[in-house]
Formats: structure tokens, C-alpha cells, sequence
């Protein structure tokens, strides 16, 4: 049971907060040594296992490009496409915002992210959609669209990015399994990635038109023809 | 021709490092500069000479560049993108071009793992990301000076997680090494009985969603719980690793749509809408994320199988 120490120790360091590289790193050595490691051998093993697995950072020979492409208005350009599709309603947005995040993430694009997008841009548009149909929107559907707004970045983030061969977590699954005797090459997980990008894709579009139809229900349509006086 | 190649890819990485050290220690308004330096200069070391170096070495340059980040002395600093007007004019002069480069990157390295599969995937990567930078060169006519400035304001940005995967990985053999593993699976075998295939799935995807909520982290549930269940009682029962690798990891993602834990994901973003109830992006994400696992555990099984 003492070997579980290294667990333990992430997770009372990551939920208190403290230096996720220095946390990971602790429970290492505390971990090797009750395994009965020695010091030296510890050291070994982390640095033979952090030289294997260098591919895991290649992802560094894309930064200068991404850099000069974002000095060159690459967030704006995306920024202005999302702008300007012609979307009626708050899932229809949300949904088209999620098809496009998921397909960046897919080519290893940063194109999207809370502060960048769905702050300024994706839930100003979804809430609009739904103030240009409906009379009067509540303080309740205003705070559900927030919530599935930001839910649109992280789905499509976290389940597009694996799709791409070379992604942080594909290639963590690559260097684990392998570190624990199981060969398998990025491009089999990355394409083993492709169902779930695609059904999750499908659930939130589905969860969306939902969302519509939940808010039609409930607010009044500024087609019905009711005077706003008798919404309330 | 594959080891050759990734070869020259690790040290033009570790060049983008130490280029990224160099302005660090160029930053005059950086608080910290000399420390932030030494962290990439080390990380970008390691890339060059590591090879060549005995292993303990490397993991006491490790220990120290955990040391500079447990002091909280690897930050950003100052380095700055381009004016809000300048890049608005930019984008628009360039129009929809501006995605070329950025969609070079990922199509030719499918292009190169699916066509030169001997090659694979990291060196088409690399070749990507090359063929990315002379084609943006071109069109924007930036110096090439310009592309360390903007390599290394990112890799400053992303900060000291960039190298969290490789460390997870190490942290993975170690548990591997002191019989990590064994002392978790002799846990779970108690309750699942051996051959139990469909127990076996749901106790690693549902495994891997509750750790990630716990720690708030999937790629860190990755390894343990790898290690601990999905080595036994997957794997070892004849799984597809690509397949069950995949959605293990992404099954671990559906408990991180489920945790205040991750408060990048779910806390931050509330606090940025001001939504009136703070976990009010978790709320919206559960009945989704519930799903997702369920179809998860399915897809595996069927699947992988």
C-alpha cells in the first residue's frame, strides 16, 4: 500500500494548488525510493524516460509559424469568418462554433479558447440570436447560454485534439503504453480518436437544438405577434 | 532515415528553447529573466546533447528546472504580439490565405504517415511545421529573426506545462519500476474477477473519469490509472492499445467537463462570463459529458475487442 504514496501526493498537490512540475516530480522520487530504488537509479529512469520520449515536444517546431501567423491576424481573420456566418438561433451558433473548434483543434490549430472567442465573440452572438428572436430573455436563460457557450470550446477542444497525429495527448498515450511494454505508433491512436471527435460532435449538436427548443418553450417568439406587454 | 530525421527535429526544438532563453535573458522588464532562461536553456540542452549525456544528468537538469518552477521563477516576461489595429489590417489584407500555413502543418504530416508510413507521423510533423515556416515566410515576408521573437513570446506563454506529457511519461516508468501498477490491480482484482472483459472496460474508462475529476487532470490519470487497471484488466485481455488508449484518455476528458478541479475549463471561463451561478458551465456540460462516458465504455467494448 505505501507505494500508492506517489498518487496520494498528486493528488493532495494538485488539489492544493502547488507546482504541477514540481508536485509530478516529488511524487517521483518519494515513489522510487519506498519502491526501493536508490537515488541514482531514480535519476536514470526519469532522465532515460524524458530522452524517449522527446517527440512528445515536437510540437515546439510549430511555434515559430503560429507566432508570426498570429502577429499576422490569424485570431482576427477566424474571428471575422465566425462573424459573419448567418446563424438564427442560439444553437445554431453554439453548434457551428463547435463544428469549427473541432476541426481546428483537429490540425493542431489554437483557434479558439474562453478568453479569445467564446468571451467576445460565440456568447455575445448566441445571446443575440436569442434576444432577436424572442421578446424578453431571463436572467436564467441568459446564464444557461453562458454555461453551453463555454461548454461548445471545451467539447470541441477536448475531443477534436487527439485527432491530430502529433497532439499532447496522443502522444502521451504513445510514450505511457510504451513505457509499460505496449508498442503502438500516433498515427493508429490519432485515428482511433476520429468516432468519438465526430459522435461528440453529434450529442452536442443534438444537445443544442434541444437548447432551442427548450428556450422557444419558454420565451415568447417575436413572431407570435404578442406585445411584449403581455410576455410578463 | 526515421531516427536521423527525428534526430535533426529534436535539435532544431531545442534551438526554438534556447532561442527562447536567449530573449528571456534579453528581456529587460522580465522579473525573473536569468532563472526563466536557465529553465529553457536546460529544457533546450536536453534536447541537443541529451542523448550523449549519461541519464542521471538529465534527471538532475530535470530536478532543477522543477526546483526554478516550484519557486515560481519561469514567467513570462514581456515580449509583446502585434498592435489589435495592426493584426485586424493583416488579417484583412490577407484573407482567407492566412490559413494556409496553418493547415500545411497538419495536412502534410497526414500526407507523410499515411503515404511514407516507414517515416510516420512525428517526422511528418516536422516536416509540416518546416514547409509551414518557408510558406509563411513567403507570404509575409516577416524576417526570419521575427519567427524566433514569435516562437519563443509562445513557448513563454505556454510556460513550464510544455514539458508536463514528457514528465507524466517519466512518472510513468517510475511507477512502473517500484511496482506502482501491481499494488493498484491486486486492489481491483479483489472486486473483478479475471476475464471479465466488459468489467475490465468500465472500471478503466470510469476510472480514468473519476481520477481525472479528483486530480483535475487527465493526462496525470493517464498514467496511473494505465498503469494500474488498464494494463490487466485491458490490455493484457487482447485490447486494440491504439482504440482503448484513445477513449481511455478521452473517457479521463468527460470527468474533466464534471470537475471544479480543472477550473481552466469550467471555473475561469464562469468567472469571465459572469454567469450568476459559478458552476454554472459544469451544470451545462454533465448531462453531455454522462453520455459521452457511456458511449465511451460501448465503444471500447465493442470496439477494441
Amino acid at each position: 500500500m505505501i507505494k500508492l504514496i506517489g498518487v496520494l501526493i498528486i493528488v493532495i498537490g494538485f488539489i492544493m494548488k502547488f507546482d504541477t512540475i514540481a508536485v509530478v516530480l516529488v511524487a517521483g522520487v518519494i515513489t522510487g525510493l519506498v519502491g526501493g530504488l536508490g537515488f541514482v537509479e531514480i535519476l536514470t529512469v526519469i532522465g532515460e524516460a524524458f530522452i524517449k520520449t522527446r517527440y512528445m515536444s515536437l510540437f515546439l517546431l510549430t511555434l515559430p509559424v503560429i507566432g508570426i501567423l498570429e502577429r499576422s491576424g490569424l485570431r482576427e481573420r477566424a474571428a471575422d469568418l465566425i462573424r459573419n456566418m448567418k446563424s438564427v438561433t442560439t444553437g445554431k451558433v453554439l453548434t457551428t462554433y463547435h463544428v469549427i473548434r473541432e476541426l481546428a483543434a483537429a490540425f493542431s490549430l489554437r483557434l479558439g479558447g474562453h478568453v479569445q472567442f467564446i468571451r467576445p465573440l460565440v456568447n455575445p452572438m448566441a445571446y443575440g440570436a436569442a434576444e432577436k428572436n424572442f421578446t424578453e430573455v431571463d436572467e436564467e436563460t441568459e446564464d444557461i447560454i453562458k454555461g453551453y457557450s463555454a461548454g461548445s470550446e471545451n467539447l470541441g477542444n477536448f475531443f477534436g485534439q487527439n485527432v491530430f497525429v502529433a497532439a499532447g495527448g496522443v502522444l502521451l498515450i504513445v510514450g505511457t503504453l510504451g513505457e509499460l511494454g505496449v508498442e503502438v505508433t500516433p498515427f493508429a491512436v490519432s485515428k482511433a480518436s476520429i468516432p468519438i471527435a465526430i459522435i461528440a460532435l453529434v450529442y452536442s449538436a443534438i444537445q443544442n437544438y434541444l437548447l432551442d427548443r427548450r428556450i422557444a418553450k419558454k420565451l415568447n417568439s417575436k413572431k407570435s405577434g404578442k406585445p411584449a406587454a403581455e410576455v410578463k | 532515415m526515421k531516427s536521423l530525421l527525428l534526430e535533426i527535429f529534436y535539435v532544431l526544438a531545442g534551438l526554438v528553447s534556447i532561442i527562447t532563453a536567449v530573449y528571456a535573458l534579453k528581456d529587460d522588464k522580465h522579473p525573473h529573466g536569468k532563472e526563466t532562461a536557465l529553465f529553457w536553456f536546460l529544457f533546450g540542452a536536453i534536447f541537443i546533447v541529451g542523448k550523449y549525456i549519461p541519464a542521471p544528468i538529465v534527471g538532475v537538469m530535470l530536478l532543477l528546472m522543477g526546483v526554478l518552477t516550484a519557486i515560481k521563477r519561469v514567467t513570462f516576461g514581456s515580449l509583446a504580439n502585434a498592435a489589435d489595429d495592426v493584426r485586424q489590417k493583416s488579417a484583412d489584407r490577407m484573407k482567407n490565405k492566412i490559413f494556409i500555413p496553418a493547415l500545411t502543418i497538419g495536412v502534410v504530416a497526414f500526407f507523410v504517415a499515411q503515404v511514407f508510413k516507414s517515416l510516420g507521423g512525428l517526422v511528418g510533423l516536422g516536416v509540416g511545421a518546416l514547409g509551414a515556416t518557408i510558406i509563411a515566410m513567403i507570404m509575409t515576408k516577416e524576417k526570419p529573426k521575427q519567427f524566433g521573437y514569435d516562437g519563443s513570446r509562445l513557448l513563454l506563454q505556454v510556460g513550464s506545462a510544455s514539458i508536463l506529457p514528457q514528465l507524466l511519461a517519466a512518472l510513468g516508468s517510475l511507477f512502473a519500476a517500484a511496482g506502482v501498477g501491481e499494488v493498484i490491480s491486486s486492489g481491483i482484482a479483489g472486486v473483478l474477477s479475471e476475464g471479465n472483459i466488459l468489467g475490465g472496460v468500465i472500471a478503466y474508462c470510469v476510472g480514468m473519469a473519476v481520477f481525472t475529476m479528483i486530480m483535475g487532470n487527465a493526462f496525470a490519470a493517464f498514467a496511473v490509472i494505465t498503469a494500474g487497471i488498464g494494463m490487466p484488466f485491458v490490455y493484457a485481455m487482447g485490447a486494440n492499445p491504439a482504440i482503448a488508449g484513445a477513449l481511455a484518455l478521452t473517457a479521463g476528458y468527460c470527468g474533466t467537463l464534471m470537475t471544479p478541479m480543472a477550473a481552466n475549463f469550467n471555473i475561469v471561463p464562469a468567472a469571465l462570463l459572469e454567469t450568476k451561478n459559478k458552476y454554472r458551465v459544469i451544470i451545462s456540460q454533465v448531462p453531455i459529458a454522462l453520455l459521452l462516458l457511456a458511449t465511451h465504455i460501448v465503444l471500447m467494448y465493442v470496439w477494441a475487442f
